[in-house]
């Protein structure tokens, strides 16, 4: 199966990117073939809705699951209306939140935050 | 004469100085931009109270019409669209209401639907106006109720109106803007005669103060502060007013008396002669500041 997380470079050895809509890179892994991918996120920049653009890129290339430590609402809608299921990571390394998905050990993440339409910062 | 209060933060007495102005000028209206807190209607208690609701244009997507060819998605700088299976979702609470994607779908599978995103009050207090904003929570911006607000402001210059203000003197609008120096507090100053800053007597305070500060100069309105909780001893804020040529309007003092009335949302100038006098000295002050 295909899965995503939001990396802070292009490589295996990196850490998982706290922010999700933000993140630089995502990385698109096969866990079958270990077929590594990193694409950037072209919606690290924008001004706002971040997290639904970058959500359209993780739906657009297939993954069945996404691997992130926080996602905003409108970003989880997207993931979810795709059928994407969404697990919260622990800890910063990339390849132990692999290692830990593989074994089913992450929790499915259900503390959704609300997003900063634009509101009071 | 119209008057915008602002300050760097909510908190500050920016309220506080608005509605004491309004209600110690003989005649004028309160507009409360602050529309994710407005908070004035509080102390103002207004009555016969009439309500109107805003509305945007937001899309909406005819799903038959619709290819999937995601033009509107990539126009879309808010990126309130996203296209997932083979359906076409519209995040309405991310959508800025520019129209576009309606206009650039080349099947016409967009159409325009009207969504409420908050609400105007308008009622009377005395010898006040009391016209409210209030933005639905979650919306991404109130700067479409704003700019209802202060059309409001444009009708009470009317001819008829404006006969009548030449001949009691002045009508004054206040305006308690947003907090903050965001787009939305922008719109809210852009048209109006003078800006009074609201400054707390900290470091932050003076950070604060100059942010506004900054935002008035950009649109060269003349402006001055009004310098609130005020104890003896330094005071940075008074500081930063000298430093940077900021008429100082008047000083509120730091007192019990003001923090009850003001937590139990009463209004000063109507409660005690002695805040009246004070409210009525900076509104001669400010129709000095403001005059050309
Ligand atoms: S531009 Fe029109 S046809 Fe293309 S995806 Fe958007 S709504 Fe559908
Ligand atoms: S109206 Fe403008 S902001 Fe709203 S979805 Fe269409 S393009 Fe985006």
């Amino acid at each position: 199966m295909k899965i995503a997380v939001p990396v802070d470079e292009k490589n295996m050895e990196t850490t998982v990117c706290p922010s999700f809509g933000r993140s630089p890179f995502f990385l698109i892994y096969d866990t079958e073939s270990k077929n590594a991918t990193f694409i950037d996120n072209n919606a690290a920049a924008s001004q706002g809705g971040s997290g639904i653009k970058a959500a359209q890129t993780i739906v657009d290339n297939q993954v069945s699951a996404l691997l992130t430590p926080r996602c905003g609402e409108n970003a989880a809608q997207v993931i979810q209306a795709a059928n994407i299921k969404i697990y919260k990571t622990a800890g910063n390394s990339l390849q132990e939140n692999i290692d830990a998905f593989m074994e089913g050990k992450l929790p499915v993440l259900n503390e959704i935050h609300p997003g900063f339409h634009g509101g009071r910062k | 004469m119209k008057i915008a209060v602002l300050s760097g933060k909510g908190g500050t007495g920016k309220t506080l100085v608005s509605v004491n102005l309004a209600a110690a000028a003989k005649a004028s209206t309160y507009i409360d931009c602050d529309v994710e807190e407005p908070n004035g209607h509080l102390f103002f208690k207004p009555e016969k109270l009439v309500n109107e609701t805003v509305a945007v244009k937001i899309p909406e997507v005819d799903n038959l019409l619709c290819n999937g060819c995601r033009k509107c998605i990539e126009f879309c700088k808010f990126n309130a669209l996203a296209y997932i299976g083979d359906t076409l979702l519209v995040f309405e609470e991310v959508c800025h209401s520019c129209g576009g994607c309606a206009l650039i779908c080349p099947e016409k599978a967009l159409r325009e639907k009207e969504k409420a995103i908050g609400e105007i009050q308008r009622g009377v207090s005395g010898n006040v106006k009391v016209i409210t904003g209030i933005l639905n929570t979650g919306e991404a911006s109130g700067i479409p109720i704003i700019k209802k607000l202060l059309d409001d402001m444009h009708e009470g210059n009317s001819k008829e109106d404006k006969k009548k203000n030449n001949e009691s003197g002045k009508e004054f609008v206040f305006i308690d803007c947003p907090p903050g120096s965001a787009c939305i507090v922008m719109e809210s100053i852009k048209d109006v005669d003078y800006c009074i800053l609201v400054a707390e007597p900290t470091l932050f305070g003076v950070h604060n103060l100059s942010m506004v500060h900054e935002l008035v100069k950009l649109f060269g309105k003349p402006c001055g502060a009004v310098l609130n909780k005020c104890l003896d001893g330094e005071n940075p804020a008074e500081k930063y007013c000298r430093e940077n040529g900021i008429n100082i309007l008047c000083q509120i003092p730091y007192e019990n008396e003001i923090g009850t009335m003001n937590s139990n949302a009463l209004i000063l100038a109507r409660e005690n002669d002695r805040y009246q006098a004070l409210f009525r000295g900076l509104l001669d002050a400010v129709a000095k500041g403001g005059a050309p």
